[in-house]
């Protein structure tokens, strides 16, 4: 009988601190522009420049320790990674080794179909960024721009168990780096990066088996894939009676498989050791108090908030924190005068439906918060209907703007004018004299359907109220 | 004969009066000291490249219309020789290595741009051992610089270019480089007074980094007076270096005449480590360092036999740091973005780039210790070696802050010989290494350590006395210097090749 075996996968994400600078010199942190023009003596590793360290760097170096519920240790220490590359100008990487400035912490989460899990944090350290090669054939050209862009480090223990654990990991701490402000979280950019170490073993079985290290995965779908991938190519290798080689593996994302990038034996010795231009980073209680109190507001005490705050749905506070520019527009909707929970509403069923394509990506939307806000205030002030509104929000949808001006300008302002409402209600009663004598003898779901030709022949402007109302008066059936 | 060249025979102080004075100008003298270099740069090669003399006139004419409008500091209008390992803006920058043989700093190190601020003028970039790895310049891609004393020797090293060309009075300051003694031991060869200050005195921004941790910048100057007003000229925090110290910069060049007038050495407890004066020794050094020291006691000094224990492990455990951190700091010339790329490259693979430029740019020193500074941090050695060294460097520590507790400087020849020949022991790298036996440990500890002149051996070759205070205590090594010299002004003759130039010129201030 064939065992059955487990995945046991840690993860190592890369993400970019937001910082206005580099993380040693005072050359510009930002993405794109001309290749090597940020570039200046630190980061080009020109002689005789010296590193001084960011400090907005290590506020959010700290600042994801604590969101991340990790012990910040008063003494970190920095230490030079040797190796030659040729992106690498100064030959070293300045990075932490035995000394991080954040250890022990922890990220539970919840996993699609799965039970709710605690993943272990082991450590946190910062590091600086490499340039970038692009290769083209013989010729490989680089680009310093992002050399010296500072990072942090994110290592769990080997605590996941599939590839589904894996992305319910790196989608919450995604999640929770954006909020905390301190990575931008955008993929594409390549300012969150994961790679992944797998192994597998006969379930029961304690010791950890032989892993390979997956590189270089930049899209959650990637790492799911590479992972499966990985898993079924270690069981077949085992089960054929061959061993896993420890080693560094990469993605080819076209042919949807792992393969090998280099072999233990060729992996770097880097010879760390401690940098002698740095002296250690020492970090007072009161530093640590000082940025735990300037944290911003992460997304589970932000969820409550919206619920206890602007009385929220468990549901729909879920939602609207499930990305910080959701949760900042729904706010500023709010702030715009619109009422919590109609905002709500409007942007849970009917705005993020819209921007389904864009996988619900609030950044998209044509709508601004305060257009929406009026949409809603026109609502409350009865200008408009609800089914008028979702009218108008069509629009709204199409990049039309001010829902004010289509209301006006469409013509849509409800009619409360119960001279002008009477008429309409006297010229349905007119038109279907049998359905009225059915409703005078008591068939009274016909109500519902005069309210209906009502409507219609007022274009959805007259006031559904006052409709009923006159009809119920007009046909003298209370 | 000319005021300037009479000047540049004499004392620093005699110096800065007649500048202050108006009784030589800045430009005078630039154009002076640049007529030296090129006149002694044949015998000597002390320099690597000489400053644009165009550029030269400039900056000296914008220290007189500073003298002019009245105002002062120590080095204004001072021609200075910078060592070329510090990044001087616009000019090569080569660590007297082929592979920076065409680097143009594109920036000024923060002790450049300080003097240039403090109006010194900077009249060339001095010659040097290879990325300052070595004792004698013998290391130099553009050859040995020579010693002024007797041009068959070594000046010493690393800095033997600044230390010759202060000796041939081609300027009456320059700038060095220590690491190990590489401003204490070619000013001991070279009988003049240098100084390597407390680390972290002086920025190491722009310096062409060797050992990050033991890195100094620091004066050289035919006397302390010199080393003090160039000394107040580049030190002080810099934003740039995080090793630098923020501390208040002392008035140097004031409080060491004020030393020197109050004769301060009256009471200074001197101890003597008896580690300094055992083996390999040469007998007539330690009997001139014995009279030197005997001088100091009559001027009311107390001198005490002192033991610094671990002195036995200075050496191994300086090449063991130094080499590491150095195996990293040159990993950046790598013939990719700047310096020496080898042309015969054509295997396409990118180690072959690699090793031919690095193999092509580096000599033969520098590569040795490239290598065995990447083995001590190997995996497997980083324990025995390198972790071991940085142990042992506290120790070290330890015994200095141990033995200031008693005395309030540390007193010991520079070097165990006087200048050897150019040519000598280039063969046998430990017995260079031991020419910098006494001056290592400074470095190791950090402290501030300064030798000068004592007196001559029988070949009349200058013997170095070398002085170590506590932390941050420069007035007191600058201060016992300037004192010491008024009283014995035979300790500041010109060397033969200055004197080819003309007399000392005499008068006070």
């Amino acid at each position: 009988m064939a065992r059955v075996y487990e995945a046991v996968i840690g993860l190592e994400v890369h993400a970019q601190l937001l910082s206005r600078t580099k993380a040693f010199c005072l050359v510009a942190n930002e993405f794109g522009g001309d290749p090597n023009s940020r570039v200046g003596p630190v980061s080009g590793g020109l002689p005789g420049a010296l590193p001084v360290l960011n400090e907005k760097a290590v506020e959010l170096a700290v600042r994801a320790g604590l969101a991340l519920d990790c012990t910040i240790q008063r003494k970190s220490v920095f230490s030079r990674k040797n190796y030659f590359y040729p992106d690498l100008p100064k030959g070293y990487q300045i990075s932490q080794f035995d000394e991080p400035t954040c250890t022990d912490g922890y990220l539970d989460i919840l996993p699609e179909g799965g039970s709710a899990k605690r993943v272990r944090i082991q450590r946190i350290h910062m590091e600086e960024d490499a340039g970038k090669s692009t290769h083209f054939g013989s010729t490989t050209l680089v680009n310093l721009n992002r050399a010296g862009v500072p990072l942090v480090e994110i290592v769990t223990h080997p605590d996941l168990r599939s590839p589904t654990e894996a992305t319910a990991y790196l989608r919450k701490l995604h999640q929770i780096l954006i909020f905390a402000g301190v990575c931008d979280g955008n993929m594409e950019e390549g300012n969150f990066r994961c790679d992944v170490n797998v192994s597998i073993r006969p379930v029961g079985q304690k010791e950890l088996g032989t892993r390979c290290e997956l590189k270089n995965l930049n899209s959650f779908r990637f790492v799911e894939a590479a992972i499966d991938f990985e898993v079924a190519r270690q069981i077949a290798l085992v089960e054929g009676g061959g061993l896993v080689v420890q080693e560094t593996r990469g993605w080819d994302s076209a042919g949807n498989k792992t393969f090998t990038m280099r072999k233990k034996e060729e992996a770097h010795d880097y010879r760390y050791f401690p940098e002698p231009d740095l002296p250690p980073l020492l970090l007072t209680e009161s530093y640590v108090d000082e940025v735990r109190r300037a944290m911003p507001e992460l997304p589970t005490r932000k969820r409550d908030r919206f619920v206890k705050e602007y009385g929220l749905s468990q549901l729909d506070a879920e939602v609207l924190t499930s990305t910080k520019d959701l949760s900042q527009y729904f706010e500023e909707t709010v702030a715009a005068g619109a009422l919590a929970k109609t905002a709500a509403n409007w942007i849970t069923s009917e705005l993020l439906r819209e921007l389904k394509d864009f996988d619900g990506d609030i950044g998209r939307s044509p709508i601004r918060p305060t257009e929406l806000a009026q949409l809603v205030k026109l609502i409350k002030k009865g200008t408009i209907s609800g089914k008028i509104a979702k009218k108008v929000f069509e629009d709204m949808i199409q990049g039309h703007g001010d829902p004010e001006k289509i209301v006006r300008e469409k013509g849509l302002v409800q009619v409360l004018d119960t001279g002008l409402v009477e008429a309409w209600v006297d010229e349905v009663l007119a038109q279907f004299p049998s359905q009225l004598a059915e409703y005078q003898g008591g068939r009274m779901q016909i109500l519902g359907f005069f309210v209906g030709e009502i409507m219609k022949l007022s274009r959805g402007k007259a006031n559904p109220a006052l409709v009923n109302e006159l009809l119920k008066k007009k046909t003298g059936i209370c | 004969m000319s005021d300037a060249s009479l000047l540049l025979n004499g004392s620093f102080e005699h110096l800065r009066c007649a500048l202050d004075e108006g009784r030589v100008t800045a430009v005078e003298l630039a154009r002076e000291s640049l007529d030296r270099a090129r006149a002694t740069q044949p015998e000597l090669n002390a320099f690597v490249s000489l400053s644009e003399q165009a550029e030269v006139l400039r900056n000296a004419e914008a220290a007189d219309a500073r003298l002019l409008r009245g105002e002062r500091h120590p080095v204004l209008g001072m021609p200075v020789a910078v060592k070329d390992l510090i990044l001087t803006r616009g000019q090569r920058t080569t660590a007297a290595s082929r592979m920076l043989e065409n680097f143009v700093a594109p920036y000024d190190a923060t002790v450049s741009a300080r003097l240039k601020q403090s109006g010194a003028v900077i009249i060339g970039k001095a010659n040097l051992d290879e990325f300052a790895m070595g004792s004698s310049n013998q290391t130099s891609y553009f050859g040995p610089s020579r010693n002024p004393w007797d041009s068959t020797r070594v000046p010493g090293g690393s800095s033997g270019g600044s230390a010759a060309a202060v000796a041939a009075r081609v300027s009456p300051l320059s700038l060095g480089t220590d690491t190990g003694g590489s401003i204490r031991q070619p000013a001991s060869f070279c009988g003049i007074t240098g100084l390597k200050p407390t680390y972290g005195r002086v920025s190491r921004y722009g310096v062409v980094a060797f050992a990050s941790s033991l890195d100094q910048v620091g004066p050289m100057c035919t006397d302390a007076l010199g080393c003090a007003a160039t000394l107040e000229a580049i030190s002080g925090g810099d934003v740039h270096d995080a090793t630098s110290s923020s501390r208040p910069v002392p008035k140097f060049f004031e409080d060491t005449i004020a030393f020197r007038s109050l004769e301060k050495i009256r009471g200074l407890r001197i101890g003597v480590p008896k580690e300094y004066l055992g083996q390999g020794l040469d007998p007539e050094v330690g009997r001139i360092v014995q009279e030197a020291l005997d001088n100091l006691q009559a001027l009311g000094a107390e001198i005490k036999s002192i033991s610094l224990p671990h002195t036995r492990f200075a050496l191994p455990v300086y090449y063991l740091v130094a080499t590491s951190e150095a195996s990293s700091n040159l990993a950046r010339y790598d013939g990719i973005h700047y310096g020496h790329r080898a042309k015969d490259f054509t295997s396409g693979k990118l180690e072959d780039l690699y090793a031919l430029s690095r193999g092509e740019g580096f000599g033969e020193e520098v590569r040795l210790r490239i290598l065995l500074g990447t083995y001590a941090l190997s995996s497997g050695y980083y324990d025995a070696y390198y972790r071991k060294a940085s142990q042992v460097r506290a120790l070290i520590r330890q015994d200095f802050e141990t033995a200031f507790r008693d005395c309030d400087l540390i007193a010991s020849p520079t070097s165990p010989t006087t200048a050897f020949g150019v040519g000598e022991k280039t063969d046998d790298p430990i017995a260079m290494y031991l020419a910098d036996v006494y001056t290592l440990s400074a470095n190791l500890a950090g402290l501030p350590g300064l030798s000068m002149n004592v007196g001559f051996d029988a070949k009349r070759l200058p013997v170095g006395l070398q002085l170590m205070a506590p932390w941050w205590e420069e007035t007191r090594l600058l201060g016992t210097a300037a004192q010491y010299q008024a009283i014995h002004p035979s300790t500041l003759t010109p060397s033969p090749v200055a004197l080819k130039f003309g007399r000392v010129a005499q008068g006070g201030c």
